[in-house]
């Protein structure tokens, strides 16, 4: 097998994978899937899982940015959209271009500063593995989940309940939009110049590309040999070759091995330095070390913490109830740490299997934006269910055990008594207290045979299932986010009655 | 010939469970057969019910305690003239118990899923052509249909386990005698079945004061919404004047909930009671049931208005006292 079908192999693996965990909505692979996330460069770097990092730096050392062509799934979108492209238009050839050195900096810059200034939106839009994860999810998901009710409109026809049907509706429309332009864009940008992206914007393409300067293997040539033919330049999709000069821009080149296939004359290898080439080289990265080093300093101390998430909250333009903090989901601590931590990749929003984790719009503030919240349009969060922080990559919800779950108090509900049918219609309902595992919302005796709601928020959970279920409109019972999750009080059980009765009682 | 084979089938199994005396057991088997006998001979169900009467006058409402659920299930349904009389050879039955929630069957938030499975075996035996068990649940189908026990016990026992989460399952009915419920988007597990079984089980409830057969019509049903909005207790009894009302109401009361229902919180909800009771009159099952349910905490009949509206609905009778109920003690 050559390296550039190893390349392909390992990458179409890693893609699948990875896009099955986004889209599979009925959660059959994600027990086996989810660690794919994990081991992405940004998420791992924010969760603190150091050893992921090194592993990548130590890879990237060894064998150059081998993370970009076979891991990344952005990258290997890009390549797909490529190869597509290559199967229309044979004739569209790429050149070498020059570096966009300073362009490539300011966003790494901007991205690292923002970053340590508080605000993670701009590395939640760049960070390829969360952009791809919104692609995923508000994209491909919705188009697999048509096709799955297609299959099951099919097959229950014919009484066969393998395939069931799943609603499918919007999620956020700014997230589906950003989404879409992200895939316009970077598609747009594949079909046309290859991975352009990956080597002007991308600031995990900028960190690895200037690693990969000095790794020890590398594409090179043998200038003996090499007829300056042009076959790798017009072949290479990061424009990196040279081959007039017989040079190549590490920097960019994202190992995806398609020149050495490409070159008829044997002039290219994957190998090993020779001794005196190391000289230059040397030089080379030592300028650009000096230059990524110098370029975080900058970002440190330039970026103002003014540019620091101002709490824009606007009213939702459903007025119904006012609901002045957003509910996190489980596991995020708090809307702080919340907005520090997560890359908005959608993995929560995609896997939650009550589908009650939406992007945000400004409930958190424009800092916020995308980042995931409890809505209880079409349901509530399940006890015992920990998905969204067992998926998480970044570490922004930590870990919880079932127990720990059941307990936290994510937000308190509340009760507006006048919008309530029983005080409006006189009649029953307790749909409320029905959803309510803990009688946070109990039914007390109100008018002759009626029962009412009646509140105790310290022993709520938050999980919004009265708020789901409240039938009025405008509903009548909501929950109201905690900033900083607690602890619920626990419930007094009702008293146990050993003794069943003996008779029938008629 | 295959009804007497099925027949002694039937003795063999049953002997090992049942504490029944020998003969009651004997007579009742054979009037089985013969009600399914004359089944296959094109005999109607009016036939079969006067050939089952002059060996044991067959009763409105069978009331037992002591059992486990499926033993006490496969004594019931013989002194209510066996599943025959309710299901026949060819039909497609739907299984309908309550699901509605992500618990385990001790804290007895869902149907016992031994009873349920016990139901199926039933079906099956006296022909079905197949038993389909479904419920519109409150929490996470999968979950519910999981953790309740039920999908398992229903599938090894031979049913086909569907689901009722989206929409699309459902058909809009009209329901000319509803007061306030004109008409609802019922299952059509139910509306494309031949015959259903109503499985419920007994649990208070903070709304309508008890969940019982009636209320269990909850779970066939895509809006219940509109039911909480419009007057609960008459649209619980609306809904139960379907076109096609249950040929059997079976109230599971093995594990009763007394407090913090329909949901429950822990086991502290739940008194084990052993009891079924079982009859083709809603009206009078939830009367029975709500009566027992009163001797372990307090609920007055008057308390839970849905069984008189649907009394005034003419779905059966509050007055129990009337009937013939068989009760028995195992």
């Amino acid at each position: 097998m050559k390296l550039k079908h190893f390349r392909i192999f390992l990458a179409i693996i890693a893609f699948s994978l990875l896009t099955l965990l986004f889209i599979d909505f009925a959660n059959k692979s994600t027990d086996h899937l989810f660690r794919l996330a994990h081991i992405q460069f940004v998420p791992a770097l924010l969760s603190g899982m150091f050893i992921v990092v090194a592993f990548w730096l130590i890879l990237t050392l060894l064998f150059g940015r081998v993370y970009c062509s076979m891991i990344c799934p952005l990258g290997i979108f890009q390549d797909i959209i490529t190869w597509i492209r290559k199967r229309f238009r044979p004739k569209m050839k790429q050149s070498f271009s020059k570096e966009k050195k300073v362009l490539r900096f300011s966003v790494l810059i901007v991205v690292v500063g923002s970053y340590l200034a508080g605000i993670t939106s701009i590395l939640s839009l760049l960070d390829p593995y969360s952009a791809y994860g919104r692609i995923a999810t508000h994209l491909f998901r919705p188009a697999y989940m048509a096709g799955n009710n297609v299959l099951a409109a099919a097959f229950n026809h014919f009484e066969n309940y393998t395939f069931y049907h799943v609603d499918i509706y919007t999620l956020s429309f700014v997230s589906l939009l950003i989404a879409l332009l992200t895939f316009l864009v970077i598609g747009a940008l594949a079909a046309l110049y290859g991975r352009t992206w990956c080597n002007t914007i991308c600031p995990v393409g900028t960190v690895l590309g200037y690693v990969s300067k000095l790794s020890l293997f590398k594409v090179r040539f043998d200038e003996q040999s090499c007829i300056s033919c042009g076959l790798c330049e017009k072949a290479c999709k990061a424009s990196c070759i040279d081959s007039h000069n017989k040079t190549v821009d590490y920097s960019r080149c994202v190992a995806c091995y398609d020149c050495l296939t490409t070159c008829k004359r044997h002039s290219l290898s994957y190998k090993l330095p020779a001794k005196k080439q190391a000289v230059p080289e040397q030089e080379n990265v030592d300028q650009s070390k000096r230059r990524f080093f110098g370029a975080m300093a900058v970002a440190a101390v330039a970026v103002p913490t003014t540019l620091m998430a101002k709490n824009l909250s606007l009213p939702s333009s459903k007025k119904t109830i006012n609901k002045k903090e957003p509910l996190s989901p489980p596991g995020s601590i708090s809307h702080k740490h919340l907005l520090e931590t997560c890359t908005a990749c959608h993995l929560c929003v995609s896997k939650c299997p009550s589908r009650i984790l939406k992007p945000a719009l400004l409930e958190y503030g424009a800092a916020g934006i995308m980042l995931p919240r409890m809505d209880f349009e079409h349901g509530f969060c399940n006890a015992d269910c920990t998905m969204c922080s067992d998926v998480c990559p970044t570490d922004a919800l930590v870990k919880l055990t079932k127990k720990e779950k059941n307990t936290l108090q994510m937000g308190r509900v509340v009760f507006i008594k006048t919008n309530c049918v029983v005080y409006n219609d006189e009649t029953s309902c307790g749909a409320c207290s029905e959803h309510c595992r803990t009688q946070a919302v109990s039914m007390v005796p109100y008018k002759g045979v009626l029962t009412i709601p009646s509140i105790n928020p310290d022993i709520c959970v938050g999980c919004g299932g009265c708020e789901y279920v409240c039938p009025a409109t405008p509903k009548a019972i909501y929950v109201e986010g905690n900033p900083v999750h607690r602890k619920a009080k626990a419930f007094q059980d009702a008293d146990a009655t050993e003794a069943a009765p003996d008779s029938f009682g008629f | 010939m295959t009804s007497l084979a099925s027949g002694s089938h039937g003795l063999v199994e049953r002997k090992n469970y049942d504490h029944m005396k020998r003969r009651d057991f004997l007579k009742a088997a054979a009037l089985t057969g013969i009600a399914s006998t004359i089944k296959l001979s094109g005999g109607m169900d009016i036939m079969a019910q006067k050939v089952a009467k002059p060996g044991r006058r067959s009763c409105d409402m069978v009331a037992i305690m002591g059992g486990e659920p499926a033993e006490m299930f496969r004594r019931a349904i013989i002194e209510l003239g066996g599943m025959g009389k309710f299901v026949k050879k060819g039909q497609k039955v739907t299984v309908k118990p309550n699901i509605g929630w992500d618990k385990t069957p001790d804290l007895a938030a869902n149907t016992n899923p031994a009873l349920v499975a016990e139901i199926v075996r039933e079906c099956l035996k006296a022909g079905a052509r197949e038993v389909i068990v479904f419920d519109h649940t409150c929490d996470d189908w999968r979950k519910c249909y999981a953790n309740s026990g039920i999908e398992a016990g229903a599938k090894a026992a031979g049913a086909k386990v569907v689901p009722g989460n989206e929409e699309s399952y459902y058909r809009e009915i009209s329901l000319p005698k509803g007061v306030r419920l004109k008409q609802a988007k019922v299952h059509t597990a139910i509306l494309d079945s031949d015959v259903w079984i109503n499985v419920p089980i007994l649990k208070n409830h903070g709304g309508p004061k008890m969940t019982i057969a009636m209320k269990n019509h909850m779970g066939i049903v895509w809006d219940r919404g509109y039911f909480h909005r419009n007057d609960l207790q008459q649209c619980i009894a609306d809904i139960c004047t379907l076109p096609k009302p249950a040929v059997l109401n079976v109230v599971d009361a093995y594990r009763v909930m007394k407090s913090n229902g329909p949901q429950g919180r822990s086991e502290n909800d739940v008194v084990k009671a052993k009891a079924m009771f079982l009859s083709r009159d809603i009206i009078a099952v939830d009367t029975a049931a709500t009566k027992f349910f009163n001797q372990i905490e307090r609920m007055p009949l008057e308390s839970v208005t849905h069984i008189a509206k649907g009394q005034a609905l003419k779905l059966g009778t509050m007055n129990i006292d009337k009937l013939n109920i068989k009760r028995i003690n195992l």
